[in-house]
């Protein structure tokens, strides 16, 4: 059969646009990133309450997005939320043990994320170690709630 | 009544048969050896159904892109929310408006040629006469077209996301002035790759098997006249927009209804 070349070419760049649109979709929209293992480390926080926090969600320390939440699970011991971090490596060592972690809202309706305060404690955070010192998620059901409760106690 | 009874059964036999023997058609022409010549056929053929259908499902793809980015910005900046423009019309394209809408591209654009071309090549007798010279017309003529179209519909596809959300970009941010970080970054922080390019990419693939099958069969089992042949084209884009549509919503339902 008799094949021409301006055909084989109009396949063959079909097929790599379908692959560089792959590409694109994978690195630009949905911002896949080829982080080696070895590139973050883990850190544990437990709050009282999680509010709407959810796996992805971003940690930031001053604003700047240093790692992401890998797992959310219930403590059975203690009936509080177990929130599992994976960070930076370059930040390992470096966060005092005191750091504080709380559950923060991007604007008013936004979606939430962990933003992380170093404390002056002489002694690091190690891989796997948990944050005490945290504060739980403003839940807006509880503001009303005191809210109310004062109104009505003036 | 009885008579009632005994036509609704024969249509039901008939509608039975027909998949029996469609499934067994299918069965029969994917399967087959691969050899050098039916690499040159499936060449041609995804030249015709893919090459061909990239530019009407491209520029399909722009415009809902920007129509996506038009009405979304009008509804979320309401709620002072068209920061989140980018992710809804990321995460609208990739789960449902791309392989919904290139499948039903692809059914008018390549599939009624499918089943218009195999339908008059049986008209004229040259499947019959394939056959007569040794040459099984399941392996010639209808294995390559199958398999061009299960590949070409999923290319189509990411390039109707593609152009799509770029799409979305250009009204969004250059023409109604989202700000172009929060376009990207809220785009990828709520896109997942597997959980949304890969799940489209699957309903795709199922689309494209389910486009391409329909149009082959109906062009291999229609009745050899002129009439036949225009009812067995209607009979393509009908039957699988239909299917498309159909099975869009059960597999949204497994994989993004939250049974699991």
């Amino acid at each position: 059969m008799k094949r021409s070349k301006t055909m084989e070419l109009g396949v063959g760049l079909f097929m790599l646009a379908g692959v560089l649109g792959m590409l694109f979709l994978g690195l630009r929209v949905s911002g896949l990133t080829f982080n080696m293992p070895g590139d973050t480390f883990r850190l544990e926080a437990n709050f009282a309450n999680i509010g709407s926090l959810k796996p992805r969600a971003r940690v930031t320390m001053s604003g700047v997005t240093v790692g992401r939440v890998t797992a959310i699970e219930l403590d059975p011991e203690w009936y509080d939320a177990r929130v599992i971090l994976e960070l930076d490596a370059e930040l390992e060592g470096r966060l005092a043990r005191d750091t504080t972690a709380a559950i923060l809202t991007a604007g008013l309706l936004g979606e939430q994320y962990i933003g992380l305060t170093v404390g002056g404690d002489p002694d690091m955070l190690a891989d796997g170690d948990t944050i005490r010192d945290t504060q739980s998620a403003l839940v807006l059901e509880e503001l009303i709630q005191q809210f109310v409760s004062n109104m009505v106690s003036d | 009544m009885i008579q009632r009874v005994l036509s609704l059964g024969r249509r039901g036999c008939d509608v039975l048969e027909a998949l029996g023997r469609s499934t067994l058609f299918l069965a029969q022409s994917a399967f087959g050896v691969p050899s050098r010549e039916g690499w040159y056929l499936w060449l041609r053929q995804m030249h015709f159904v893919g090459v061909l259908s990239l530019a009407i499902v491209m520029v399909s793809g722009l415009f809902i892109g920007m129509v996506l980015a038009l009405q979304g910005y009008t509804i979320l900046v309401d709620f002072g929310a068209e920061q989140a423009l980018g992710q809804m019309v990321a995460l609208s394209l990739l789960r449902e408006l791309s392989p919904v809408v290139a499948a039903l591209l692809f059914a008018g654009r390549a599939g009624s040629a499918l089943t218009a071309e195999i339908g008059l090549m049986k008209a004229t007798e040259q499947l019959t006469s394939m056959e007569m010279i040794g040459v099984d017309p399941l392996r010639r003529i209808v294995a390559p077209r199958l398999w061009a179209g299960f590949v070409a519909l999923p290319l189509l596809t990411i390039g109707f996301s593609v152009v799509g959300i770029y799409g979305g970009y250009l009204v969004g941010v250059e023409w109604l002035g989202v700000f172009e970080g929060s376009y990207w970054g809220n785009m990828q922080s709520s896109v997942a790759f597997i959980g949304d390019v890969g799940n489209g990419m699957i309903k795709s693939m199922v689309f494209a098997l389910v486009v391409t099958w329909i149009a082959v069969f109906q062009g291999y089992d229609l009745i050899p006249t002129s009439e036949g042949i225009s009812r067995a084209t209607t009979r393509t884009v009908v039957y699988s927009s239909l299917a498309v549509l159909g099975l869009d919503f059960v597999l949204t339902a497994v994989m993004f209804g939250g049974f699991s």
